[in-house]
Formats: structure tokens, sequence, C-alpha cells
């Protein structure tokens, strides 16, 4: 790697690869095994070792090469197992490269777990210091912090008390706020949002894009997708150790979703007494991809086996506990023609702004000939996932916000005191 | 292990280069990084003080009691029943000077093996030089030490023994006690990473290695000739040195000092090469 081009990066990283033994990586051995395999192996080198003897190699991570400009926010996304965790200990030093090569320009802070090295029986005062020496700052850093540290948890009247007595959600707080007061150039930060209550998780968030509008280097690690596209300026997709995108958040985020969500591969066809339903398709803008607050068409295709002389279609948006967030009816919009049997015909709801948050949803569909009243119900429901997007400041949304996405803006008003009278 | 040039959390933020490139076999030993770090050594060997006796009903009284306890039996067993000779010294006293030293050996030894393996969390989440762990538990011995010096103290008191100029070679004998202690550690720790029978072993062989130390009885019962050989076992030499900078009796043969530094300054070396050569793999097999 040539100086130039490590001028503008804080990380350059040229075919980095990580292998394990298999069995090495999760036990131990006994000595009692070393052993018996060291008396073993002469022998086993003069009798043909069998194929499936020989320690199988697994590659945690593979052929990894990428460049983070200084002051980048890079976004890691993949499945368990991709390989994400196994970047970030190799970035932050917690264990070495099988092959490859990592220039790192400036220091490096990482936060892979909150509260790393916290004692249950040390009070708060005493988790800060030694936690936070644990993540690599001074003593004199922490004293400077402290007050800071301990107002952004939100444990003033508990500084003094053993950690083991704080809620699990005071505890979070605690080892989240000593990480984020950490300043390296460059952070590393793996999967620690998903943590605490949901007014944490934002302050928390907010804090993340406070340090890296710092021109401060940041790689991130998340399965919360709103929050990569919220924070990360690029991401960067893992799948089975190798680096499969880089690029644009919305774009690589978009791309891996799309992947995890294949719609539904085999339409096989419904049918009910008079109606055969060849699909039922849910689009949004980009490629399939549905977001919050945007276009959305639910588009069904069904063949009549008779004729039907008043069609009707209705559609219903249900959540995966069966509650019905809304319902639609075709002849409430237009008057459908008569439909000659065997006439494909695909009724298309388009939704200029999808009111849902990110989750599964499924849609019911129920066929109706108002006037030989018919009412058929199509005996199945077919599944479409609102992808995370920042919706409400780009936090987690969890089940707390429900499933009906709302533009809201909150304004206070606020009176002075007035002493109370008694009479 | 990844081999990073001038660079650590606690460097300056100027704008340095590392670089973290596959290596393996036997490390530079990076001693520097210890001093780099030494802030993180101070909290860890904090909190292994301050944890050790934070549940406990009696507290740092421990630290006293066992030494008290174990110069009590040694002396019914050994002074009073097997009559064995004390070189001249009352026979608590004579133990008791032999059990200060040897009980921070055994302690900070048992720690010190334990310590990568108790300190999983730290070792797979964040990165430091992996041996300020085991040394921090190695000095975390020193506490429970200094209380039950005190004790010793009151002893010598009791007796009318009143240490003599050799008192000033006290410090090395202590450097020598501990140099033991971790570099036997560092061997263990790091097996013990990968063979967790290690954890087994130590209490056994904590057992055996107080027999064949001067504690209970003095190295003078000893043959001449086999001294040397008897000083290939370091904590004998630091016993001896002990009684001799403490009670102020006959010095110690210095071919049994001699013998005894060597093998510390064998051991800790190979404990330093292994332990670093280990040290790569610690995080992927802990």
């Amino acid at each position: 790697m040539s100086f130039d081009a490590m001028r503008d990066c804080a990380i350059v990283c040229r075919g980095v690869g990580k292998s394990y033994t298999l069995g090495e990586r999760q036990s131990y051995r006994t000595l009692r095994e070393a052993i018996s395999e060291a008396v073993r192996a002469p022998f086993r080198a003069l009798s043909k070792r069998e194929a499936s003897d020989a320690p199988r190699e697994f590659w945690a991570l593979r052929d990894v090469s990428f460049d983070v400009r200084h002051g980048e926010i890079l976004g890691v996304i993949g499945h368990n197992g991709a390989g994400k965790s196994t970047l970030l200990k190799i970035l932050s030093r917690i264990t070495a490269p099988t092959e490859g090569e990592i220039e790192i320009a400036g220091r490096v802070g990482s936060l892979l777990e909150v509260g790393t090295g916290f004692h249950a029986e040390l009070t708060g005062r005493e988790n800060i210091f030694l936690n936070g020496s644990i993540l690599g700052m001074r003593r004199r850093d922490i004293v400077r912090k402290f007050d800071d540290i301990v107002a952004f948890a939100e444990v003033e009247n508990f500084i003094d008390t053993p950690v083991k007595r704080y809620s699990s959600g005071m505890y979070v707080r605690l080892a989240f706020a000593v990480a984020v007061h950490l300043e390296p150039e460059i952070l590393v930060i793996d999967e620690v949002l998903a943590v605490g209550d949901a007014e944490f998780q934002r302050k928390c968030l907010n804090k993340i894009r406070e340090i890296g509008s710092g021109n401060r280097t940041i790689l991130l690690v998340s399965h919360n997708m709103a929050a990569i596209r919220n924070i990360c300026d690029r991401a960067m997709v893992l799948e089975r150790g190798r680096i499969t995108e880089i690029g644009d958040v919305n774009r690589a985020v978009d791309n891996y979703l799309a992947r995890i969500h294949v719609p539904a591969a085999v339409h096989e066809l419904v049918e009910t007494a008079s109606f055969r339903v060849d699909d039922v398709s849910v689009n949004g803008l980009n490629e399939g991809t549905i977001k919050t607050f945007e276009p959305v068409d639910i588009a069904v295709t069904i063949t009549p086996t008779t004729e039907i002389i008043e069609p009707d279609i209705y559609v219903g948006i249900v959540t995966m506990d069966g509650l019905t967030v809304s319902g639609l009816v075709a002849r409430d919009f237009v008057s459908l023609r008569p439909m000659r049997a065997g006439e494909r015909t695909t009724v298309t709801f388009s939704i200029a702004s999808l009111p849902l948050l990110a989750g599964e949803y499924q849609i019911q569909v129920h066929l109706v000939d108002v006037i030989g009243f018919k009412f058929e119900i199509v005996p199945r429901t077919f599944g479409f996932t609102v992808v995370e997007t920042p919706v409400y400041g780009g936090r987690k949304i969890t089940r707390w916000y429900g499933n009906v996405a709302m533009r809201v803006a909150v304004s206070e008003t606020r009176e002075p005191a007035v002493a109370e009278v008694r009479p | 292990m990844s081999q990073f040039q001038p660079d650590s959390a606690h460097a300056q933020p100027a704008a340095h280069v590392s670089v973290i490139r596959a290596t393996s076999g036997f490390q530079p030993l990076q001693l520097g990084e210890i001093w780099r770090f030494r802030e993180l050594l101070y909290f860890l060997t904090w909190r292994d003080i301050k944890v050790r006796y934070k549940q406990t009903a009696l507290g740092a009284a421990w630290a006293i009691i066992q030494p008290v306890f174990m110069m009590v039996v040694f002396t019914l067993a050994f002074g009073k029943l097997a009559k064995v000779p004390s070189d001249g010294v009352p026979y608590p006293v004579f133990a008791y000077a032999a059990l200060l030293p040897w009980q921070l050996f055994a302690h900070s030894l048992t720690e010190a093996s334990n310590s990568l393996v108790s300190n999983e969390r730290l070792i797979t989440k964040v990165y430091f030089p992996r041996l300020v762990v085991p040394i921090a538990a190695v000095l975390g011995g020193l506490m429970d030490f200094a209380v039950s010096f005190v004790v010793l103290l009151g002893l010598m008191a009791y007796y009318g023994i009143r240490p003599g100029m050799a008192i000033v070679t006290l410090p090395l004998f202590l450097l020598l006690a501990i140099a033991t202690a971790l570099g036997v550690g560092l061997w263990l720790s790091a097996l013990n990473v990968r063979y967790r029978d290690i954890r087994y072993t130590i209490a056994f062989l904590t057992q055996l290695w107080l027999f064949a130390t001067p504690v209970a009885y003095p190295s003078s019962l000893v043959p001449v000739r086999y001294r040397v050989l008897y000083g290939l076992n370091p904590m004998a030499g630091v016993v001896e040195g002990f009684r001799w900078a403490l009670l102020g009796k006959a010095p110690p043969s210095m071919s049994l000092i001699a013998a005894s530094s060597i093998v510390v300054v064998v051991i800790l070396t190979g404990g330093l090469m292994y332990f670093k050569r280990m040290e790569l793999v610690f995080a992927d097999v802990v």
C-alpha cells in the first residue's frame, strides 16, 4: 500500500482472511487428547490418513479488501455467521488474521460488547474507572469525563451502589455511557444499539451520529437496518466471509434485504369455487423493496372460472398477529366490468404512501360477485415485508411502536408554575 | 498475533499508522507495551483485591487467618510432635517467616494460572497486551502479603527477635518469589487456555511443592551434596532468604540462592516466550 493512498484512508484492508480449524473455536482440548494425538501421530503418518480425519478448515473471512476514508461511517451488514464479528475482532486486534494485511491510521477504540469487564460487586463509580481503563481510556480522561458519563447514563443517585443492584436498564446505560465517551479516531461498534429502552436507544444513536460528525471514522455492525441507513454513509455486505457488496448505504441495504425477503417463490394457484387466484404481489418503488411512506402497489391477478356479472375484490392488510390494519374494497374506488370465464384480470391497488412500520404483514383476499351473492375468501394469505428505514429518528422499531406509521410533529408549550393558593 | 508498530490505545493521537498482518511462531516480547498499559494493570490489580473480600464476612482478616492457622498446625505437627529442628529460632516464627512468602507464591500462582480463563470475556472482547492479566493476578497477592507481614512483626516482637542488616535484602527475595509465581503462572495460564486439565493440577502442584520447600523444616536437613539440586526449586532460595533477612540466622548457601535465581530467570523467560506465542490464539480458543 502506497503512502499516498493511505493518506485519505483510516483503514486499508487487503486480502484479509481468518480460518479456524473446525472444533478449535468452540472447545478447548484436554491434555489427554493432545497426548494421545501426539502418540498416534507417527503411526498415522505411516498408514495413510483418511480424508475425514484431516482437520477441516473453516474460513470465517476470506479475501476481504476495502478502504475506509477518514471521517467515514461504514455500516457492516450480513447474516449471523457472515464474518462481521470476526472482522471487527481482527480490526480491534483481539484476534489475528490468518492472511492479509490491514493498515490503520489512528487509534482504534472498539466496543464489541456493552459493559466488558464490569464487575457486579463494584459500584457504578468503580466500574466507570475499571471499564474506562479496559477500553483504553487514561485515568485523567476518565476523571475529566466522569460527570458527563454519569449524566448520560442517568444514574446520579446510584453511582456509589454496587451495579449488581442496578436494573438491567441502568446497567446497560452506564456501560454504554462509558463506551461512547471514548474518544478514539476510529471507533468499531458491534451491535450494541439493540440494548436499553426506547428512549435510551435514541440517545445512543444521536450520540453515535454526533461522534461521526466530529470527523471520527466509525465501523458499525448492526442488524437494525434503519439505524444503518440513518447513520452510515456507505455499507458493506458480508456473506459467508466475503464481501458481496460495498457502496451507497441505501442501495446496499435494499439489495441485502431483497435477498433475505425473497418473495414467496412458488406462487401456486389458489382456487375458490368461481375464481382462480394466479398471483398476488406487493411491490415498492425499488426492485420490490417495500418501505414506510413510499408508494406501494398491491396487484391481484385472478381468472374467473364462471362468468361474474358484478365482480369485486377485497384486499386486507393483516399483521402476523391477525389484526387487520386496513381493508380495501375495489368497488369503493372503481366499478369493475363484468368478467368472462377464463379472462385473466389484474386489479392493482396503488397506495401513494404506505403507512406501515417495518415488519412482516400478510395480504388477505376476498372475491365477491355482488349480483350472484358469492363471497369467497381465498384460503391462504400472501406475505410481504416492510423493510427497516429511519422513521422516528432512526431507532429500532419494536412492537412498542405498533404497526401504523404516522407523520408526526411534537411541540410543547409551558405555563409558568403558579404558587398554590390555599383557601 | 498481529504485530503493530508504535501504537496503542494510549498513544498520542498523532497520524500514526499501525499494521496488522498475519504472523505465527515466536513473537517479540514487547515488554514496553506493558508499561503503556500500566493504568490498566493498576485497575485490574485493584479490582482483584477489591473484589476478593467483598462478600466475605471476615474480609481481609482472611489474609491473616490462613497463614496463622497454617503456622499453628505446623507448630503442633512438626515443631511439637515430630520435633523438627528450627535453626535455633522459636518454631512458630520459623514457620511463619516461611509461610509468608509461601502463601504469596501459592496464591499468586493459582490466581495467575486461572487468570486468562477467568477473564475470558475481556480477552474475547477487548484488545490489550494479555500479559497484563497474569501480572495483575500476581500483584494482587501483595496486599495479603502486606497484611500478614504485620502479624510477623508482632510475632518477632513477642519472641524478641530483632532483624539485622540483612533485612535490606528482603525485597530481593520478595522479587524472587513474585518472579517464580509469574514465571510458572505464565506457563500454566497459557496452557490452561488450551488444556483445562491444568486447573485441576494447580492445587495438587502447590501441595507437592510445599513439601519440596523448606517451610516446615530447615534446608539444613538436606544433605550438603544435594543443596544445589535442592536449589533448583526457586522457592527454597526464597524461603531461606526470608529467614535469613528477617530472623538474622546463618546466611543461606550462596550456591542455593544462585541456583534458584538462574532457574527463575529460565522459567520466567521461557514463560514469557511461550505466553507471547500462545497469545495469538487465546481469543480463538479460550
